[in-house]
């Protein structure tokens, strides 16, 4: 299955076992979205449950809030991540917090989901990577999946946890893995084996980062696409890293984390949002608290600039495996 | 082939003025054709929304600006620029990402801006310039002169809830804003029906003590009228005006877009009965304001026009590295030291 699969069938599979999941957004119900991420699925389960809204981010996110507070099990879109503003004062202030105002009297089990990330030509207004203003909101999780069979699994764990959960897609993602080398032909999902994606019910424990590659010689710590071109830098550098992929940014898998930087004594933060109080800030305070001591060089991380993402300079902003490799070499020389 | 509906309205400007919406519309038309060319060689990258079949809708309008009037719209903007005399140059190069165009490079088809031309930005946030062109008319009023501003937006973005917090203050501070809703029945896949509870969506101007009307959107003339009366209302200080003009997009959303949400047969016949070009045209010949011979002219003219744009934004370098960086301050901020 391509990512955009895995996740309709994710929703497929939950339509079908409970009744409280309802999935809506922008285009999503007759159109079936602009990804095609929920195609077929309003004519399988009709429009009460799987249907579109108007071009309202603000009162999407209020309105699942309000279902979740209800019992329900609501699953929204918002189409880019880079239009979830207008819904972010609904999913700080109300979803993430009204378990504790009320003292747990209600809850808010919502899932929106929002594709992110850059590396399709998209400029400023379809490239962002907002992941760090969500983990930055106590009462929230959030979690990016890089492959269809951890999509999968993933975004039915997020439907069903009790919690507000913000599920980025990383959009670059969606139909192939993507190392950041713009050049090559591009690789689809049939010849990679997380393509494999089982039809049935399976879940992935929120919290749970996956090592990707194991390795002596430094720790990187990536997730989304970022993930992807790790693997290329280490191919290209030849250094024997260990590769984590996140999967979930909050709650954090400090334990797997900890335990690799312990094994190798160095680190190396890349995510493709902007840099400055980026998700990146907070790993390396982590990793230097929990694993200080045996640390052997400065962490060191590659991120987006700290610039408005460009329409033209894509590869110039996108921080590809040349710059990954850079930062490889940084912390190794160090 | 069906006939051609114009609607029934005797030419009130003089054949010059038509000759010149007309020739404006054309070079709309053709600027787009070839920007979904260049799309499709690969030279245009990214989100590309085309205007194709909405001309009418903008060129009316500007035939009602003064000097000094202010236009901001969506990210469907090149017709905008255009018809407000942007160079279509600098319109082509911004869309293949390059150093000369309007915004370097930088912003590509859905954000250009003129301060020139008053010409206040392609936003490609749903509904995100509607306050903003508020903001604008707050301005020239705050000043005192009789400028108005045109705040372009699409059914679609009608929803947005900031668009009602805008009319409020519209009318509560009586700007001159006119609001002109593009509406073309579609926000992307989904049609007005199936997100909209009432169809006329000028009337909920109603509920602000905000006048307007529906305009028939392919006929450039009825824009113009209309245009024309809102536009006398805010410049004469009653406050805002609301045009909802209903037009149609013939293309998809975005060059990505198939359209298969609507049957051809809906796009055709719109394309046959409706064209907002084609009635002009008509318009011209029977009124005898132009020959055949006129209009080839004037193919021809827009024809070099916009091929030599094209040249021009092939031609152009792609912009410096060190772009990235800059107009982000008034005064570069220093950042940490990035690998
Ligand atoms: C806040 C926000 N939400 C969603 C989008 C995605 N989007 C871009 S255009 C569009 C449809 C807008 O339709 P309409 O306002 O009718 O304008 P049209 O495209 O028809 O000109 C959507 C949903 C966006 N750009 N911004
Ligand atoms: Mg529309």
């Amino acid at each position: 299955m391509t990512m955009i699969e895995a996740l309709r069938s994710a929703m497929d599979v939950m339509l079908a076992r409970d009744e409280r999941v309802v999935i809506f957004g922008e285009d999503v119900g007759y159109f079936g979205g602009v990804f095609r991420c929920t195609q077929g699925l309003q004519k399988k389960y009709g429009e009460e449950r799987v249907f579109d809204t108007p071009i309202n981010e603000s009162a999407i996110a209020g309105m699942a809030i309000g279902m979740a507070a209800q019992g329900m099990r609501p699953c929204a879109e918002i189409q880019f991540a880079d239009y979830m503003y207008p819904a972010y004062d609904q999913i700080t202030q109300e979803a993430a917090r009204i378990r504790h105002r009320s003292n747990g009297d209600f809850t808010c089990p919502l899932t929106i989901r929002m594709p992110t990330g850059g590396g399709i030509y998209g400029g400023q207004t379809h490239s962002q990577s907002p992941e760090a203003l969500f983990t930055h909101v106590a009462g929230l999780k959030v979690v990016q999946p890089s492959t269809p069979y951890d999509a999968k699994g993933l975004l039915i764990a997020s439907i069903e946890d009790p919690d507000p959960v913000i599920f980025l897609e990383p959009k670059r993602l969606y139909n192939g893995p993507f190392d950041g080398d713009h050049t090559a032909t591009s690789q689809g999902w049939a010849q990679h084996p997380a393509g494999d994606v089982p039809e049935e019910y399976y879940r992935i424990d929120l919290g749970k980062a996956s090592v990707r590659r194991e390795g002596a010689a430094l720790t990187i710590l990536a997730y989304g696409t970022m993930v992807f071109v790790a693997e290329r830098a280490v191919r290209d550098t030849g250094v024997d890293a260990e590769i984590i992929d996140l999967r979930t940014l909050l709650p954090l898998d400090l334990e797997t984390i900890r335990a690799s930087v312990e094994k190798t004594g160095r680190c190396l933060v890349l995510h493709e949002a902007t840099r400055t109080s980026g998700f990146g800030g907070e790993l390396i305070a982590e990793v230097q608290e929990a694993c200080f001591w045996h640390l052997e060089a400065p962490i060191v991380r590659v991120t987006g600039w700290d610039a408005p993402y460009p329409h033209a300079q894509e590869w110039d902003y996108f921080p590809g495996p040349k710059r990954a490799a850079r930062g490889i070499a940084r912390v190794m020389e160090a | 082939m069906a006939a051609r509906k114009t609607t029934a309205k005797k030419p009130n400007v003089s054949g010059d003025e038509l000759k010149q919406y007309y020739r404006d519309m054309l070079l709309i038309r053709r600027f787009e054709e070839k920007a979904g060319q260049l799309y499709g060689m690969g030279l245009i990258g990214g989100f590309c929304h085309l205007y194709i079949g909405q001309e009418a809708v903008v060129v009316g309008l500007e035939a009602t600006a003064k000097e000094n009037d202010k236009r901001i719209t969506t990210y469907r903007d090149h017709g905008h620029m255009l018809a407000c005399g942007m160079d279509p140059k600098g319109v082509m190069a911004e869309l293949t990402g390059r150093q000369d165009g309007y915004s370097k490079g930088k912003g590509g088809s859905m954000h250009m801006f003129s301060k020139e031309k008053h010409f206040y930005g392609g936003h490609g946030i749903v509904g995100a310039n509607v306050p903003l062109g508020a903001g604008l008319a707050f301005a020239d009023k705050y000043r005192g002169n009789d400028n108005v501003t045109y705040t372009y937006f699409g059914d679609g973005a009608a929803n947005q809830g900031q668009v009602y917090e805008t009319f409020n203050m519209a009318a509560l501070w009586q700007l001159p804003v006119v609001f002109v809703i593009e509406n073309n029945q579609y926000a992307m896949g989904t049609s007005q029906e199936r997100s909209t509870s009432t169809q006329d969506i000028y009337k909920r101007g109603e509920a602000f003590g905000i006048p307007g009307e529906m305009v028939d959107g392919m006929n450039v003339l009825s824009v113009k009228e209309a245009g024309e009366k809102a536009v006398a209302h805010c410049r004469a200080g009653k406050g805002p005006y609301i045009l909802e003009i209903k037009t149609y997009r013939y293309r998809g959303h975005s060059m990505s877009d198939p359209a298969k949400y609507r049957t051809r047969e809906e796009v055709q016949k719109m394309r046959e009965e409706r064209d907002p070009i084609e009635q002009a045209r008509d318009m011209l010949l029977t009124g005898k304001h132009a020959s055949e011979e006129d209009l080839k002219a004037i193919d021809k003219e827009i024809k070099e026009i916009v091929n030599a744009s094209a040249e021009f934004a092939k031609d152009s370098p792609e912009p410096a590295l060190d772009e990235l960086w800059t107009d982000i301050y008034a005064k570069e901020v220093p950042q940490g030291e990035a690998v």
